[in-house]
């Protein structure tokens, strides 16, 4: 059973369609990139898929949660409020910009989710954050703020933040997309090793060398459809559709 | 006459303070009011028409586009226009204090509003992907910002008020300026408006310290 599965997603806003009939479905332990020009609807499938917008028709499933479904008008039908809630323990989301918590510190922005949403014992979260301080690298920035950290630094907690909810998938927008070339490397190189270690993740990026080294498949997006999906290396090194291959040859210009 | 000056004064106090205690929470009503999206679609064009939130900008524009002090006397006068009933001299200070918190909520629910707007939509979204629930975000997450957002244009507000405590002279409500203008009337000693300007001066500058201390608090942070 995938861990997320998209099937036939319609989503406009008001004439404009953005997603047009797409399908996506992510395997546990996969790691999924996509690539494409900006503007074809990979920030809106992501916020779909994060329940941060809503689609107008297809479905929606997390594991055994179906999180929406057509009715028979052919409408999108969302479930009920503790079915949403239900939903999203399972995924967590990277934001290009961070959207770190400026008025918490490093350690309280990891950790105030996991004991006030979920409940969970204090004790144990601070062991998890912890641990995941010393994984990211900002051991010894436990109390300090955002406002006191690097973008790439930032991004790290970002994603420290969003692991220690133990979701059963990560989803990456653009998450070097507001840092230099130096700090991209260290947010890059987490990622990486998040993927050695199977961590289930979807990662919409314009590091075309990063996504043909870490994710399993390539997913390439544009007005809104995926025109070419396929292994990496082949989606990258040897794409099949015209339109896939001017945006690669753009891309390898600049 | 210092004694009847100080009598005065604490009534300022009182003002002042149950003003705060009053148009405070008041004032995150309205805002809250003011922002509700509450509606339905009308006519061909389909505009939007939100009753709940049209009452409550009326309401803030009457309150803010009128002179205090004919609020005063509308507060003051109403149960007599309205009921019949004879205005005893104790309500002189109750409509004081009614009038002020209908008033300054007013004004703080405008700032609560855009407070609460210059919150970048990330941070709701961060939120809300973590699971918190509308309450729990807004109580740990947005208000906090909120409040070191406002702080400047609060600590602008609260001089004002201290300094506005002087029209429910109008009502006849015995405050400090109430108490110096009748001592220098009935007995030409000046130095009784002297007294309570330098109080009025004093309670601003207490004012304005505290509210400087509150931002220098919210200042381990900047986003
Ligand atoms: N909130 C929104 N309101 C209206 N149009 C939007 C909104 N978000 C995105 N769009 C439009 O949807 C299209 C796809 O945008 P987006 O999903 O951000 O693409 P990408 O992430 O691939 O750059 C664009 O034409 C964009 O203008
Ligand atoms: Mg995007």
């Amino acid at each position: 059973m995938p861990v997320v599965s998209l099937e036939h997603i319609h989503k406009s806003f008001g004439d404009n369609e953005v997603l047009r009939d797409i399908s996506l479905s992510v395997d546990k332990g996969e790691v999924v990139g996509i690539i494409g020009a900006s503007g074809g609807g990979k920030s809106t499938l992501l916020r779909c898929a994060t329940l941060l917008e809503t689609f107008e028709k297809g479905k929606l499933t997390y594991d055994d949660v179906v999180v929406a479904q057509n009715n028979e008008a052919g409408d999108a039908v969302y479930g009920s409020k503790a079915v949403l809630k239900q939903a999203k323990q399972k995924f967590g989301l990277v934001f290009q910009n961070f959207n770190l918590f400026p008025n918490f510190t490093v350690l309280k922005n990891i950790t105030h989710a996991p004991i006030h949403v979920q409940k969970r014992d204090e004790g144990e979260v601070m062991e998890q954050a912890a641990e995941l301080i010393g994984k990211m690298g900002l051991t010894g920035k436990e109390n300090m703020v955002p406002c006191e950290l690097s973008g790439g630094q930032q991004q790290r907690v970002a994603i420290a933040r969003a692991l220690c909810m133990n979701p059963q998938i990560l989803f990456f927008d653009e998450p070097t997309s507001a840092l230099d070339p130096l700090l991209t490397q260290e947010v890059l190189k987490v990622i990486r090793e998040l993927a050695e270690e199977h961590m289930t993740m979807v990662i919409v990026t314009h590091e075309m060398a990063f996504a043909r080294d870490v994710a399993d498949r390539i997913v390439f997006m544009a007005g809104g459809t995926i025109v070419e999906e396929g292994p990496a290396e082949q989606v990258i090194n040897n794409p099949q559709n015209d339109i896939t291959k001017a945006f690669l040859n753009k891309v390898n210009q600049d | 006459m210092m004694g009847m000056l100080g009598d005065g004064f604490v009534v300022t106090l009182q003002i002042f303070g149950l003003t705060l205690l009053g148009a405070i929470p008041l004032g995150l009503v309205i805002a809250f009011l003011r922002m509700n999206k509450w509606g339905f679609h009308v006519g061909k064009k389909k505009r939007k028409i939100r009753p709940i939130s049209l009452i409550t900008q009326f309401y803030i524009s009457v309150m803010r586009g009128t002179p205090l002090m004919l609020q005063l006397f509308v507060v003051y006068f109403a149960p007599f226009y309205i009921f019949g009933q004879s205005l005893s001299d104790g309500w002189r200070f109750a409509a004081t204090v009614v009038a002020f918190i209908l008033n300054y909520a007013a004004y703080f629910a405008e700032i609560y509003r855009s407070g609460m707007q210059s919150i970048p939509r990330g941070q709701h979204e961060a939120a809300d992907v973590l699971g918190y629930t509308k309450a729990q975000s807004f109580g740990s997450i947005i208000l906090p910002q909120v409040i070191k957002r406002i702080v400047p244009p609060m600590t602008n507000e609260i001089v004002t008020l201290v300094k506005d405590t002087s029209l429910a002279f109008a009502i006849g409500c015995v405050e400090m300026f109430t108490v110096a203008r009748s001592i220098v009337a009935s007995s030409r000693l000046m130095w009784a408006f002297l007294a309570a300007a330098i109080l009025y001066y004093v309670f601003n500058l207490v004012v304005t310290l505290v509210m400087n201390f509150v931002e220098r608090k919210l200042a381990y942070y900047h986003d």
